[in-house]
């Protein structure tokens, strides 16, 4: 006995030994697991570029991160729905209006689905869309500028969710209730059973040659029962001309919906053909309804956004359009549903379900042409499940939310429960693979992993749960993103990276798809700016009433003006500086003492205007935010504020000027 | 004339015609801060920034360099017709083929060159010498090459013949050719 435990001990020690060997081998193992040689994958040297540009939503900061991959490193911040202090949008005269809509001026919104312009199914490199979940909108952001250009509030809507999904050429883009709420809004008792959805499609004017920026309108919504709206995703090739709505809470209850809401086995898919409900439309087959909503729009001439108050919708009752929209029987309070790059799979995340349900398009419209219907929902018509169903994915993983594809015949699966993505074979409805995430996944993107052309070299999970991640930051910890490689059969962890806000949805494409077409400057020589000073000459100080507007230029490294009298307690000033410097990546920046705004951050041959309210006499200084060359810290002035009703003449200077007065 | 000098003087006056295409001369402006390049294209009528002029004057006016302002260089509104008549000139010499016309032409195009290299050089040290003294950052008055390498500041200045004055430069040589030619076979 004694010999044998001896021999053990032996092999003990040796296996020990082997083990050390074998770890040294593989150089330094990090904690988790990973052998470093995955270093290399990931790194992108000083001077070199990422391979893919990623728009990772922010959730509730309302804003775009733009990430580079597989480097994980933050490129910018596009702020959407929110304020940015950072350069002043919606602090600043001209961004304002952005963020108007029929409940006034709203400071902040949760951004969730990015989702990329198409062409012919493919991102192209155009436009990011992205929706606001709470005071319903919908935005389009230009890749060239990085700046949101557009904004468009979505009435008869509570809570935007399903949104934003294009269809193949970008022909909609969609808009769906997460809430159902009455329709239209009224002051009735808190009942779903008698509230109503709608599922909205924006028409997107594609004309390249159409220069403005006010190219979305609501072309119809579709009244649909009371059930909450979540994802969405649009047909192509084969299912192009369709859309797919998941819902949720089809048991319609109005409080404690974590149980009330879970009731039933299975809740529906809408199905929605978009080109019947053109015909509908045309045949004049809907109702014009009286809301009021905002369209606001940004102007890359005058460098200002303007508001549109739309006064209607056309709205169609499925009742009127037969052949519109179809209930898929899907299970269980299902939250994505994406369709693969064939078109042919259209693959929901149960949420609550044992099993991935994967149903077939083809399928689906042989159950419509042969009235497979397992009997209507407020008269839409529910198709037979079995004649729908391509096949039940089995025991697949724990809380199945979310699917991005390969393009190689593989669906990526996010399960939040179990902390883990999937890699399932669609043909065979087998899962192959499966990587734990950390921890608690929600969405995951591959680039153009919703479109007919996945670049498939990434999967990347965005989590909701971070915990012992990264260096602890107090009790609120920054979400995180894991890279995995999945090119080989294996998928493989790459990287782990903290995102800003909650990143829901994400996009991504090749960077060389974009990088070209980027601005560097905005050419003086069209700026539009009402208030634009093109030269040191022209600028000037004009007072109109109580309301001064100082027109005021901005070089390396001073104002003109940059020294202003005769202001007075009770005037509103306006700040209209034009960058004049035409250089790549020299920002002036506008601050002044006491202002209730931001800063203003000003890209090169671009106006933007900030307002001051002085409260008391004194001389403010004013100076310039960002660093912009050796002399930056001389770039500065003064402002004279005087009593109210004093007699001090307005009179300024600058740029080697003597005092000029209006 | 010999018909190969006749050729050489019709080669030389279709290279002047160069210039009408390209920039005479080139001056690099390199810079760590400016990784796209920054440079400036001297044609026979213009000044030309490449990206912009402007950014070059926002940066000289750091040491008190005046604005280079195409518009304040009387050079550039005739120099072009001199060249054209150098071009035309040239042709009719090597149509007509009398040798008088050929050294008359060659001895003029010599001449004015050497008084276009000056200019050059002056305009240059006219900017390098005529500095503000209240200028932020201040240097000692310098003079650009013609051709060569400067350093300022942080940048280094790197100057050279374009594709049009290396046409210049070519046309004089094949007159110089054809002069020598000439001459020995009296």
């Amino acid at each position: 006995m004694r010999e044998l435990l001896k021999k053990f001990a032996y092999v003990g020690t040796a296996l020990v030994l082997v083990g050390v060997a074998v770890n040294s081998c593989q150089k330094q193992a990090t904690k988790s697991g990973i052998s470093a040689d995955v270093a290399k994958q990931v790194y992108v040297p000083p001077g070199e570029y990422d391979e893919f540009y990623a728009f990772l939503s922010g959730g509730y900061n309302g804003q775009i991160d733009v990430v580079g991959l597989p480097s994980g490193r933050l490129l910018q911040i596009v702020p959407v729905f929110s304020v940015d202090p950072h350069n002043g949008y919606g602090f600043d005269e001209e961004t304002k209006a952005m963020l108007m809509t029929s409940h006034g001026f709203i400071p902040w919104d949760d951004s969730h689905h990015p989702e990329l312009s198409q062409t012919d199914g493919v991102p192209d490199g155009r436009w990011v869309f992205i929706n606001a979940n709470n005071t319903t909108r919908m935005a389009r952001v230009d890749l060239r500028t990085f700046e949101t250009v557009e904004i468009l509030e979505i009435p008869l809507s509570g809570g935007n969710h399903a949104s934003t999904f294009v269809t193949q050429n970008t022909e909609y883009v969609t808009a769906a209730t997460r809430f159902a709420v009455p329709i239209p809004q009224k002051d009735i008792p808190i009942d779903v059973k008698n509230f109503q959805g709608t599922l909205t499609f924006i028409k997107v004017n594609n004309d390249p040659n159409y220069e403005g920026n006010d190219r979305m309108e609501i072309a119809f919504q579709i009244l649909v029962p009371g059930y909450d709206y979540d994802l969405a995703h649009c047909g192509k090739g084969p299912s192009h001309g369709w859309c797919f709505f998941t819902s949720y809470n089809t048991e319609q209850a109005s409080t404690l919906l974590e149980i009330n809401a879970s009731q039933k086995d299975k809740d529906y898919i809408a199905a929605v053909n978009w080109k019947v409900a053109e015909k509908c439309i045309a045949d004049g087959k809907y109702k014009e309804v009286p809301v009021t909503y905002y369209h606001n729009y940004y102007d890359d001439k005058t460098h200002m956004a303007y508001s549109k108050v739309e006064k209607s919708v056309k709205v169609i009752d499925p009742k009127d359009c037969p052949g519109l929209i179809y209930f898929l029987p899907t299970p269980k309070s299902p939250h994505g549903v994406d369709v693969d790059p064939t078109g042919e799979y259209i693959v929901a995340g149960g949420k609550l379900a044992t099993v991935l349900p994967i149903h077939s398009f083809s399928k689906m419209i042989k159950a419509i042409e042969n009235k497979e219907f397992a009997g209507e929902d407020h008269g839409i018509p529910v198709l037979k499940y079995e004649a729908i169903n391509y096949c039940e994915v089995p025991k697949p993983c724990l809380g199945p939310l979310h699917n991005e594809f390969d393009g190689r015949g593989y669906v990526y699966t996010s399960c939040f429960i179990s902390s883990e993505v999937i890699k399932t074979d669609l043909k065979t409805c087998k899962v192959v693979d499966r990587i734990p995430t950390y921890y608690s996944v929600g969405h995951l993107m591959i680039p153009g992993g919703d479109s007919r052309k996945p670049w498939g070299k990434y999967v990347l999970p965005m989590n909701k749960i971070t915990k012992d991640r990264f260096l602890p930051t107090g009790p609120e910890l920054a979400h995180a993103a894991q890279l995995i490689d999945i090119t080989g059969e294996k998928m493989r962890m790459l990287l782990d990276f903290p995102t800003m806000g909650e990143p829901h949805y994400a996009q991504a494409l090749p960077a060389d798809l974009i990088m070209d077409k980027v601005w560097k400057v905005y050419p003086l020589e069209e700026n539009k700016h009402p208030y634009a000073t093109l030269s040191e000459e022209d600028a000037k100080v004009v007072r109109k009433g109580n309301v001064v507007h100082v027109y005021m230029t901005a070089i390396r490294s001073h104002f003109v003006p940059d020294n202003i009298e005769g202001i007075r307690v009770g005037d509103t000033v306006y700040f209209h500086v034009t960058n004049l410097e035409q250089d790549w990546d020299i920002p002036h920046g506008f601050a002044i003492y006491g202002a209730h705004t931001s800063n203003i951050l000003i890209m090169p041959g671009q106006t933007k205007t900030i307002q001051w309210i002085p409260k008391h006499p004194g001389v403010y200084p004013f100076y310039c935010t960002d660093f912009c060359s050796a002399l930056h810290q001389e770039m500065q002035g003064y402002v004279r504020v005087s009593p109210r009703g004093a007699k001090t003449q307005l009179r300024w200077r600058g740029g080697g000027s003597d005092w000029k007065t209006g | 004339m010999k018909k190969i000098s006749r050729i050489l003087v019709a080669i030389a006056s279709l290279l002047i015609g160069v210039i009408f295409f390209t920039p005479l001369w080139k001056i690099d402006l390199i810079a760590p801060q400016y990784p796209e390049g920054l440079s400036v294209l001297i044609w026979v009528n213009k000044v030309q920034g490449i990206p912009k002029l402007e950014i070059v004057n926002d940066l000289n006016h750091y040491i008190g360099m005046q604005p280079i302002d195409p518009n304040a260089i009387p050079e550039l509104k005739w120099f072009w017709i001199v060249f054209l008549a150098f071009l035309i000139f040239g042709l009719v010499v090597a149509a007509v083929g009398r040798k008088i016309l050929l050294y008359l032409w060659f001895g003029l195009y010599a001449l004015f060159g050497i008084y276009a290299l000056y200019v050059f050089w002056k305009w240059e040290y006219k900017y390098g010498h005529n500095l503000d003294p209240h200028a932020p950052l201040q240097v000692d008055p310098f003079q650009p090459p013609l051709v060569g390498v400067l350093k300022m500041m942080n940048f280094t200045v790197v100057a050279y013949p374009h594709v049009g004055g290396a046409a210049l430069i070519l046309a004089g040589i094949l007159g110089a050719v054809a002069v020598f030619l000439e001459i020995r076979n009296k």
